[in-house]
């Protein structure tokens, strides 16, 4: 198992290799230009080639990429061409509310999730299978946006219970700062919510089919105990999977919702800074939210170890 | 015995911390005024002078103080200067920095601060350079004395040094303002009424300031960027909420106090709530939309195919698309910002006549060869995207062979630079729109400029453009300003160096029923003399 994943950390490099190649050439192959947002309209050519000349982009691209690529090599992703701030610095101002809210999105969405597919699997055909996936179907078409308006009508305009928009940090106490992730992680974990639900469904379905699921109703077992303990344990691998992914989704999906929300996340931040052509913020968010993808792939991979022991690695 | 004991006296502290603490909660706090504004914008650059950024201005604004600020109407009054002289020549300024103007650490500004401030600013800013450009010398006399000597009597020194457009002429201490002008002033010590509390900044969402307590305001009242800056709250937030409806929610609901830029779609919700006013941010309509074009390449190098293309403007096609309600427009022909001193509507009835047929025919007979027309079109802009669309509309309707290029703002900004041949990543023309500050008169509004190279993105090239603008820049007199921009205009309407879908203005919204005493300036909002109820 160790050897495994020695073996995988060490497959990491050559992909955020790829990664940072495409990253920097796409950002300098896209159009647009720093230099002539900072310089605004009046600027002539000549002002915008200083600025150019001072951020070094009238360098050669591959010599900019050498230098991006040697100071990545020694832990530095660089400085914001507007703020000033080392990149790193404002990846970790951002940090806390994207983690806080991709947690409070994953447990709204599993624990909604996981009981609604038991449950529409357990009484496959009847009204309450088909509710479910009604309720699957509307999570997934109603867009993060407009849940997330809806949401904010009816809980923080009409009812006044919950914030319109802004992160309170943990710092400030845990239940101001759940309060501010309440609509956000319910408007964002609704998809999620639609996506695990429907695998549970089909997974439990194939795993109540299977003899020994038969063999335990047969032996008189009580039917929580036939599905939580038999059934749900051996549908669980593709679950992970699909929960798996959908935290590499989440990376993205925050983006509106941080949107919509106010939240001063990574989602937010990634926007604002290609829209500014800010490319050192940029290409650092990147890499970290690839690594980021690979170390959580590295994670359900090992999982299914210990989710059922004839996987070995 | 000894546990019932020992229990006791837990039971009894308990209470007294109990006691305490209930009697601390209950202790009336004194509690700080916190002021949170959605701004149009996040605090992104700490350096006024850097950037045009108008948000750069903002904050400028905020921790800065200027030499002279401009009133309701435009005119300048003295702010870090107290006294000054004008010389008959008018070739030699004297001015004097008031008492009490002191850095946030506490020390003195002098006029080598201020000296190296204006050196900075002119060698960036339009206006500055402009100014600049008829100064010989700034002279330091003693620590709160200069001058600044003229080669010719340049008429809009004060104007300058007071203008509420970016870059607005802050002034920084020497040690920063030694700061190359493409490198950024990392620091944010100013001499103005709010100090900024670095450790709590957060680019791409909050900037948080304090009241700064040593400075010493003016004491006339406050009026556009001019007289007293009494700050009345303990802290103002600068926050950036990127979505327009979330930001109207949260002004709602009372979690920000103030909107800087409610988009016009929500206008007519807030007017209707209760607690919430929306009013105008001066007297000057703070936006103009213009249609550049580039005086370089066909069909554009043709003077009478850029006349045609007035006919195919009708402002209230483009300002009921962008805006909506007349009340916060205005159809103007003016090359001057409409409602101020030089605007000028003559000829209006030519380029104010929109007849899409009379354009396509005027056109061909210029010798319009149906070749392509490359439109740079924004498709992310709040009021580019949507200008855009109207113009190119009527274009096709015209019948004109356009290229609508469909690209971000940011790849727009990129390739208006170019000089290139449109089918080689040039252009035609693209569309903008500006602060109506920046056009209050012609020496100002650079888009009239015409020195071939050295004018902006479009580069119009007609010495006599450029001469009657210097002329208006020296005129001594009120009536020869005037008969100047009337010429202007005229002179103007034959060039064509971009063509005006009217002008509008951005109105504020904010909680009345928590704030008072806003002062309303054009271009930039304030936030001195504002008081807020907890």
């Amino acid at each position: 198992m160790t050897a495994y994943i020695v073996r995988r950390l060490f497959a990491t490099i050559p992909v955020m290799a790829v990664v940072a190649v495409f990253v920097f050439l796409l950002l300098r192959l896209a159009p647009g230009d720093p230099a002539a947002l900072i310089a605004g309209d009046d600027a002539t050519s000549a002002d915008i080639a200083a600025i150019r000349m001072r951020l070094g982009l009238d360098q050669p691209i591959w010599t900019q990429f050498v230098i991006w690529l040697g100071n990545i090599a020694q832990g530095d992703l660089g400085v914001s061409i507007f703020s000033n701030l080392p990149v790193t610095t404002l990846i970790a101002q951002r940090l806390e509310p994207t983690l806080m809210l991709m947690l409070a999105t994953l447990i709204v969405a599993v624990t909604l999730a996981i009981p609604l597919g038991v449950c529409a699997a357990w009484k496959a055909r009847t009204w309450i299978d088909r509710l479910a996936m009604v309720i699957s179907v509307l999570g997934f078409a109603v867009p993060v946006f407009l849940a997330g308006y809806v949401l904010i009508y009816i809980f923080s305009i009409q009812l006044r219970w919950l914030p319109v928009q802004g992160y309170t940090s943990l710092d400030n106490g845990l239940w101001p700062c759940i309060r501010s992730l309440i609509l956000p992680a319910v408007a964002l974990g609704t998809t999620y919510m639609a996506l695990i639900a429907r695998i549970t469904r089909a997974s439990m379905l194939d795993v109540l089919s299977q003899d020994y699921i038969r063999t335990a109703n047969s032996k008189g077992l009580a039917t929580k105990r036939v599905l939580l303990l038999h059934a749900l344990k051996n549908a669980a691998v593709p679950i992970v999977t699909v929960i798996g992914i959908g935290i590499a989704l989440l990376i993205s999906g925050v983006v509106i919702t941080e949107t919509v929300f106010n939240i001063p996340g990574l989602g937010r931040l990634t926007v604002d800074a290609v829209l500014k052509r800010d490319y050192p913020i940029v290409q650092g968010l990147i890499l970290v939210f690839a690594a980021t993808k690979v170390l959580i792939n590295l994670m359900i991979d090992l999982s299914y170890a210990f989710l059922d022991p004839r996987i070995r690695y | 015995m000894g546990n019932s004991v020992s229990l006791r006296s837990l039971l009894m502290g308990t209470a007294a911390v109990l006691m305490g603490v209930s009697a601390f909660l209950a202790a009336p706090a004194q509690a700080e005024t916190v002021l949170r504004a959605s701004m149009h914008a996040d605090v992104r650059t700490l350096d006024p002078h850097w950037t045009t950024q108008t948000i750069a201005g903002i904050h400028g604004i905020m921790i800065y103080d200027t030499l002279f600020g401009i009133d309701d109407d435009l005119v300048p009054h003295p702010q870090m200067v107290g006294d000054y002289t004008i010389s008959d020549d008018r070739k030699l300024y004297t001015m004097t920095l008031r008492d009490g103007l002191k850095w946030h650490d506490g020390t003195p500004v002098t006029t080598d601060d201020v000296i190296a401030s204006l050196q900075r600013w002119g060698a960036k800013d339009q206006a500055g350079r402009a100014m600049m450009g008829y100064v010989t010398a700034l002279e330091k006399v003693d620590a709160k004395t200069f001058k600044i000597v003229l080669s010719e009597p340049y008429g809009l020194v004060l104007d300058s040094l007071g203008k509420t457009g970016t870059m607005v002429p802050v002034i920084m201490r020497e040690k920063d303002a030694k700061t190359e002008g493409n490198n950024q002033v990392t620091e944010a010590v100013g001499s103005g009424p709010f100090m900024m509390l670095k450790d709590q900044w957060v680019p791409g969402s909050k900037t948080v300031y304090a009241k700064n307590p040593n400075y010493v305001p003016r004491k006339e009242k406050a009026e556009g960027l001019s007289g007293g800056k009494v700050v009345k709250v303990d802290k103002v937030e600068l926050l950036w909420i990127a979505d327009s409806q979330t930001k109207m929610q949260a002004l709602i609901a009372g979690e920000i106090d103030f909107l800087e830029q409610p988009s016009t779609d929500f206008i007519p919700i807030l007017e209707s709530t209760p607690g919430i006013t929306v009013m105008n941010t001066g007297k000057v309509d703070s936006h103009w939309g213009t249609i550049r074009l580039n005086h370089l390449h066909p069909p554009f190098d043709n003077p009478a195919i850029r006349q045609a293309m007035y006919h195919l403007v009708n402002q209230e096609d483009f300002l009921q698309t962008i805006v909506g309600d007349p009340k916060y427009y205005k159809v103007c022909h003016s090359y001057i910002t409409c409602g101020t001193p030089y605007a000028d509507e003559t000829g209006k009835d030519v380029i104010g006549k929109y007849d899409l047929k009379l354009a396509a025919e005027k056109m061909k007979a210029a010798g319009y060869k149906n070749e392509p027309i490359y439109v740079l079109a924004a498709t992310d802009h709040h009021t580019i995207t949507p200008a855009s669309q109207v113009l190119l509309t009527a274009m096709r309707e015209a019948g004109l062979n356009v290229n609508a290029v469909s690209i971000d703002w940011s790849s727009v900004v990129a390739r208006r630079t170019k000089k290139e041949k449109p089918e080689d990543g040039g252009w035609n023309l693209f569309v903008t729109t500006s602060s109506g500050v920046s056009a209050l008169n012609p020496a100002l509004n650079t888009w009239l400029g015409a020195g071939c190279d050295k004018a902006n993105i479009g580069w119009p090239c007609d010495p006599e453009m450029d001469k009657l603008r210097a002329e208006f820049a020296f005129a001594k007199t009120e009536d020869e300003r005037k008969a100047l921009a009337k010429k202007i205009q005229a002179k103007a309407i034959e060039l064509v160096p971009y063509i005006s879908f009217g002008q509008w203005t951005q109105p504020l919204a904010y909680r009345s029923d928590k704030l008072s005493g806003i002062v309303p300036v054009t271009g930039l909002p304030v936030f001195w003399s504002i008081e807020k109820k907890n």
